[in-house]
């Protein structure tokens, strides 16, 4: 597989939230507005790309039987790096985020990654990976709450651009369902032809 | 795969330099991030207190004294704001944990003379775009220059006077009970 096929499966073949539908925890549960969405997306994408690396350097070095747990520990350092910075460097984002932050941990998009890809590819190759799922999760998230945004708070990235509530439904947990479904249903159609 | 075989030693050598190099790793970044994350929550809390009383030249910060709500074990923290010796206005930074997700901070800035004169939600956790309108001037101006004694402090659906949120009548509950104890404490021990 080339580089640049490696890159770009993480948009649209192997999309983590269209397609895999893995971390749907923070897909469903952020993505209220388009910022969110993307800082979300942001954070989990320096988590995949520090990991997907450090497993891809380190993985000769572990034993099979504890790879799992050393893993979990090296996503669990790296999300914890991107709390702390969050935290001091942007407040607001951080306290709109913050339940969620902690919650990359456990992301199995992550783990995936680690486990599926960075500990049987090469460096290059994981990095590689890392950046292109990152992108796609990133792109996903932002597509996802700038659907809810437009259509739940009549805004986009914070600018409204109609006076008005909006529908409602689409701000609330049952929303997220709602506009992923159609999301994915619109990716399938487009994937086909 | 992995090609190292799982023998018990291996096993805990690697995990024990795994956590160490991590932790250490997070000791460094967290004494990185100390500073500016403390920064960051002063710089907060004194937006919200600038924001809601007059004009001061005291440290507010450090003349911060903190006054028991009722009989319970909690208490407020006021912040006198002072422009030379005389008392300008008191910021009380008031909770309930009856929001929507449970705590919903206020900085509540009352005056001499007993009125609100404005209030800056400092902290919540409420639903994006329904409770968050709390924080809007449309749902918070109802507050400012106000009078305690002339207002009830509840929301219309409970017969009070306070205009909810549409579709978030619990935030907009939430926010009176967080004003109403700020009040409440202030009567009893902000004037000292």
């Amino acid at each position: 597989m080339s580089q640049w096929k490696n890159f770009t499966k993480g948009f649209v073949k192997e999309n983590p939230v269209f397609v895999l539908l893995l971390g749907l925890c923070p897909t469903l549960g952020v993505t209220s507005t388009a910022i969110n969405g993307m800082a979300m997306g942001l954070a989990t994408l320096f988590v995949l790309l520090m990991s997907n690396i450090v497993v891809s350097l380190v993985k000769n070095y572990i034993p099979e039987k504890v790879r799992i747990p050393s893993f979990i520990v090296v996503i669990a350092t790296f999300v914890t790096v991107v709390d702390l910075v969050m935290a001091g460097y942007a407040p607001a984002v951080h306290e709109e985020l913050g339940l969620f932050i902690p919650l990359i941990v456990v992301n199995c998009i992550v783990l995936g990654r680690a486990e599926a890809f960075a500990s049987r590819k090469s460096f290059v190759s994981s990095m590689v990976d890392g950046l292109g799922m990152g992108l796609g999760f990133t792109f996903a998230l932002t597509l996802l709450g700038a659907v809810r945004e437009i259509l739940g708070s009549l805004s986009i990235f914070g600018f409204k651009f109609l006076e008005g509530d909006g529908i409602l439904v689409f701000i609330l947990p049952p929303g997220a369902f709602i506009a992923l479904g159609y999301l994915i249903a619109i990716m399938n159609k487009y994937k086909k032809a | 795969m992995a090609k190292k075989e799982s023998t018990f030693i291996n096993m805990v050598v690697t995990l024990f330099v795994v956590t160490l190099v991590a932790s250490t790793a997070l000791a460094y970044v967290y004494e990185l991030t100390k500073e500016p994350i403390e920064a960051a929550k002063l710089a907060k809390k004194l937006l919200a207190i600038d924001a809601v009383v007059p004009e001061y030249d005291n440290q507010i910060i450090d003349d911060m004294f903190k006054v028991a709500v009722g009989d319970g074990v909690d208490s407020l923290e006021f912040y006198p704001a002072k422009k030379g010796d005389e008392l300008v206005g008191t910021a009380v930074r008031s909770f309930t944990n009856t929001g929507y997700n449970g705590l919903v901070v206020l900085m509540v800035g009352i005056l001499p003379d007993g009125t609100i004169r404005d209030i800056q939600v400092v902290e919540h956790k409420e639903t994006p775009g329904l409770g968050t309108k709390m924080a809007d001037p449309k749902f918070k101006d109802q507050f400012k220059a106000m009078d305690p004694e002339q207002v009830d402090i509840r929301v219309v659906k409970d017969g009070g006077d306070i205009d909810a949120i549409t579709a978030a009548t619990i935030s907009s509950r939430a926010f009176s009970l967080a004003t109403q104890l700020a009040v409440d404490t202030y009567k009893k021990g902000g004037t000292q």
